[in-house]
């Protein structure tokens, strides 16, 4: 093991790929063979050399403390399948007996390798130096009059939006449902598009879930109900939002879309990477970061974004602990916070959260639902259960007890699932994951055997 | 109202619309119109039945997995294994050329062989995708599923894609002990009947004469179809001890378990029917006293009528169309005939001076064919060596075996050194061109002498300035199979050549890159094997020792 904390393992460095496609490719360019001038060094930096179709090879570099990447080939994946091949030998060298590429230890990197590195370095001071500067009062708004007038007329398009969806959703449910089914998707795309009009895009985003609920079977009229009742909801919340109290407002403002911005007290503490995962609505890429952090025993969730066919940043290695500092977002109920850009290197994983009961899980998700009626779920640990097999679906069920959570639909058709039934093999494990009123999704879990935390996305 | 019921009537008004049905009275408040009203009440209801939610009772729990007491993997064999079935789902070959980069799929069925001599057991996170992998590629199956071992098993239960597992001969890890008498009984006579021929195997493995035992309590009543896999089966660890029971068979009802049975006994030299056999063939094959200018001649007389008793030791009385009659007659008794019969009966010679004497009215090919069929049948490495042509010799030019499937055949039975060293010879005399059949039947990793023939031969290609992919199938056999300590020789040949006068456009540049792909892999095969194979003190096992 060398002082530049521990190698990332394969399946950390597979989590990292956009897409299946570039995870096999990655795989396959994981052996020495196409790479030459390979190395790393005690910062965290591995570069080499990849040969690739044509004449000259392509330059890779990875600073893994961003982790960051950089690599001449023309792919707009991203991470490429260049930087993956490269971290997955690097991973592999860490441990394995038969050193396949020329000395990657400590070393210089090559000029083109130190050219990105430094500039990195020279960023990072800067930006360091920056918010000591802002920190410092130098910085702020150029023109607060002129910031606040346009805040005045978003807010203003906003209520515009908010009582058309009013009229829309009073209009259907004079209707009846009944007549939604056959109105078909058109007519929500088009009030979606009013409401992207009106700059606010939470409640568009909401206004496109309504549309679909009418083709998602059995029990559909329930569904929609409830989904209608609760955009109404934060209507009427937005609307009457100078009668809430300043945290459930910030939670409106959120919803309806506007930016919260991360001004939270920063967390500096060693983070868990509990379970990274993507999810797409053809447009944008979200990126969902669980993250445990060890000494303040806080969850938190960093988000990040990434337009058609690449893939959001950051990308962080699931089960190692990175040292970083977050900065959590306003909002009542809201986990999620900002990466800072300080991260660094990655260690060794080691213990789960702890834990609680099924019972615990439930409870826990209905709390935060009063400051936050509008949760679909919330993180948990579930200490010290058994995944049971219960009619088509699955269970995970208390190990000491009777109670159960069923395991959300969605989860039940992907690999994740038989993970956690084979990492169980009928006895107690530990599993982290969202439970909410859908069931519990999987996303990490950890059994007694083996200390390693299993991907379960 | 209670609030479920008050549910119920909030739905409907939703369904059929406030204008047609009105929202509840108790929902409504002055001044409020009915959709407001309803929307208000069910927001309530929403987040009071979410924020209420209560666990489910537990079904009931499925009994844990067995134990598994093999040793846990080291921590880079976990990680390649993870590498391995990362790659697993690539697209197969796509299209001449296939860069530099190793083909990891293929190194997936080494990697699960070492593992398992090695003990190792499965991580549980992987099994999934080793189910998933053994689903999709039966010639994985054997291996993925032992290296699965009992939790593989127990996992594949829950979902029916991997029904196969609990299927077929694999599934031997189900089967219950040869001690188990009852259960044994039990599972023969209600099992089904994969699990029965998996169960006939396990026994006769342990205790031949309990197999064959278990095996007679329901002959009478199996159906045919069934009787010919049983009787297949015994054709591991075939002894002379199983002969009478073969010797029954030959009045079998059905013609293919007769056949069966009869082919079998011809296997064991010493059974009556190879006696039967011997004899009639002797009275078809003989020298000619009289010898000619060339010396002694062999004299062949084809049986001129298949009779009852030919047809009961499983000769065959009607051949496949465009063959005569007589001549597969003789084939069919030469084919069972112990070999050890000929010398006798061809003045005392050596099966080597055998197939060189010349045989009289164009029967040599025949005669020949049959006896290279006994030889395989009859594993004799003796006949086989004389049958085989030398390897520099034109394969058209006899003795013996002249088709390449046959040369494979007979190739297998000889020791494995012996093998590796016909098989390079023959390459260094005719090139790769006709050689895959025949490196598919020797030992991996391929001895030295071999490996360097095919790289050799290789080179030689290049020179000759054909494109690789002429050779694809070589080259992934060498990337499976040529010992990974020739990596460091094969270095050289990674360069790129300048264009010699008249070779095909690029070709330098492709067979470096199908080098470079050939070392690479050999290196990965060499770390893959180390970190299998490396005690706890970091030391490397030799990869065969």
């Amino acid at each position: 093991m060398d002082e530049a904390g521990v190698r990332w393992t394969a399946e950390q460095v597979l989590a990292l790929a956009p897409d299946d496609a570039s995870r096999r490719a990655g795989a396959r360019l994981s052996a020495a063979g196409p790479w030459s001038e390979a190395g790393s060094s005690d910062e965290g930096a591995v570069w080499g050399l990849c040969k690739g179709s044509g004449k000259k090879p392509y330059q890779t570099v990875i600073d893994t403390k961003g982790p960051a990447y950089k690599c001449s080939c023309p792919s707009r994946k991203f991470p490429c399948k260049h930087a993956l091949g490269l971290l997955m030998l690097w991973a592999a060298e860490g441990e394995s007996a038969v050193r396949t590429v020329v000395d990657v230890g400590d070393g210089e990197a090559p000029d083109w390798a130190e050219e990105w590195l430094g500039g990195r370095r020279e960023r990072s001071e800067e930006r360091a130096r920056k918010g000591k500067d802002e920190a410092a009062g130098a910085g702020g708004q150029a023109d607060p009059e002129a910031a606040r007038r346009r805040a005045e007329r978003r807010a203003a398009r906003i209520t515009g939006g908010a009582l058309e969806l009013e009229q829309r959703l009073a209009d259907l449910l004079r209707g009846g449902l009944a007549a939604a089914e056959r109105s078909g998707y058109g007519l929500w795309e088009e009030t979606a598009a009013r409401m992207v009009d009106a700059q606010a895009p939470g409640l568009a985003a909401r206004v496109r879930e309504l549309g679909s609920i009418p083709g998602s079977g059995a029990g559909w009229p329930v569904r929609l109900l409830e989904e209608s009742a609760l955009l109404h909801l934060l209507d009427l919340g937005w609307l009457g939002i100078d009668r809430l109290p300043a945290p459930l407002a910030t939670t409106v403002r959120t919803r309806v879309g506007l930016p919260s911005p991360a001004d939270g007290p920063p967390v500096k503490d060693h983070w868990l990477v509990l379970s990274q995962y993507d999810t797409s609505d053809g447009k944008i890429t979200t990126r969902r970061i669980w993250l445990y952090g060890r000494e303040s025993g806080r969850t938190a969730l960093v988000l990040g974004f990434g337009a058609a066919g690449r893939s959001p940043q950051p990308a962080l290695p699931v089960g190692l602990v990175i040292e970083a500092e977050l900065t959590p977002h306003a909002g009542a109920g809201q986990l999620r916070a900002d990466l800072g850009e300080e991260v660094g290197v990655p260690e060794g994983g080691g213990t789960p959260p702890p834990g609680g009961s099924t019972t615990a899980a439930v409870e826990a998700y209905g709390s935060a639902l009063r400051v936050d009626p509008w949760l679909e779920s919330w993180p948990v640990t579930l200490a010290d259960v058994i995944p049971v097999p219960e009619g088509d679906g699955w269970q995970l069920a208390d190990a000491d007890g009777e109670s159960a959570l069923p395991i959300a639909p969605a989860s039940l058709g992907r690999p994740g699932l038989w993970k956690l039934v084979a990492l169980s093999g009928g006895g107690p494990v530990t599993v982290f994951g969202e439970c909410g009123h859908r069931g519990f999704t999987p996303l990490a879990g950890w059994s007694a055997d083996s200390p390693e935390t299993v991907r379960l996305t | 109202m209670t609030r479920t019921t008050l549910w119920e009537e909030l739905v409907t008004s939703a369904l059929l619309g406030t204008d047609r049905r009105t929202p509840p009275a108790d929902v409504m408040a002055p001044g409020r119109d009915a959709p407001g009203a309803l929307l208000d009440a069910a927001a309530l209801h929403t987040l009071r039945r979410r924020a209420g939610l209560l666990p489910a009772r537990a079904a009931a729990r499925p009994e844990p997995a067995p134990r598994d007491d093999r040793r846990e993997l080291p921590e880079p064999a976990r990680r390649r294994l993870a590498q391995l079935l990362a790659d697993r789902s690539a697209p197969a070959g796509t299209g001449g050329r296939r860069g530099t980069a190793p083909d990891l799929t293929e190194l997936l069925p080494q990697w699960l062989t070492t593992a398992n001599d090695q003990g190792y057991r499965a991580p549980a996170a992987a099994l999934p995708a080793l189910l998933d992998a053994a689903r999709g590629r039966n010639d994985l199956r054997p291996h993925a599923l032992a290296f699965a071992g009992p939790r593989g098993l127990w996992l594949a239960r829950f979902n029916p894609d991997w029904k196969f597992a609990l299927r077929g001969a694999s599934g031997g890890a189900v089967l219950p002990g040869a001690q188990d008498t009852e259960a044994v009984r039990q599972l023969w006579e209600q099992g089904l009947f994969a699990e029965r021929v998996a169960l006939l195997a396990a026994v006769r493995a342990r205790d031949a004469n309990a197999a064959r035992a278990l095996l007679a309590t329901t002959w009478s009543t199996e159906r045919a179809e069934d009787r010919l896999m049983f009787l297949d089966s015994l054709r591991a660890g075939l002894s002379d001890l199983d002969e009478p029971f073969l010797e029954d068979s030959l009045s079998d009802r059905s013609r293919n378990v007769r056949a069966t049975a009869a082919e079998l006994l011809s296997a064991l030299p010493n059974s009556a029917l190879a006696a039967r056999m011997a004899a009639r063939a002797a009275t078809c094959v003989s020298l000619d006293r009289t010898e000619g200018p060339t010396g002694p001649t062999v004299v062949v007389e084809a049986p001129h009528e298949c009779d009852a008793d030919m047809q009961r030791d499983g000769v065959s009385p009607t051949p496949p169309s465009g063959r005569g009659e007589r001549s597969w007659w003789l084939g069919q008794l030469v084919e069972a005939t112990p070999l050890s019969v000929w010398s006798d009966r061809l003045g005392g010679r050596t099966p080597g001076e055998i197939v060189t004497l010349p045989v009289l009215d164009g029967w040599t090919d025949e005669l020949h064919a049959a006896w290279c069929r006994a030889a395989v049948r009859q594993r004799d490495p003796r006949w086989a060596r004389a049958l085989l042509a030398p390897p520099a010799a034109s394969p058209a030019s006899g003795p013996g075996a002249s088709s390449l499937a046959e040369r494979a055949k007979l190739l297998a039975t000889l020791p494995a050194a012996e093998r590796a060293a016909w098989v390079a010879e023959f390459i260094a005399a005719h090139g790769l061109s006709e050689a895959f059949q025949l490196l598919g039947v020797c030992a991996v990793p391929w001895s030295e002498p071999l490996g360097r023939a095919v790289v050799d031969a290789l080179d030689i290609a290049r020179d000759g300035g054909s494109y690789p992919w002429s050779f694809s199938g070589v080259m992934g056999l060498a990337e499976r199979c040529l010992n990974p300590a020739e990596a460091s020789r094969l270095e050289i040949l990674t360069a790129t050549p300048d264009e010699p006068e008249g070779a095909s456009p690029g070709a330098g540049g492709y067979w470096s890159e199908a080098f470079q792909r050939l070392v690479s892999t050999l290196r990965l095969r060499a770390a893959m094997l180390s970190e299998l194979t490396a005690t706890a003190d970091g030391r490397v096992l030799t990869a065969d020792g």
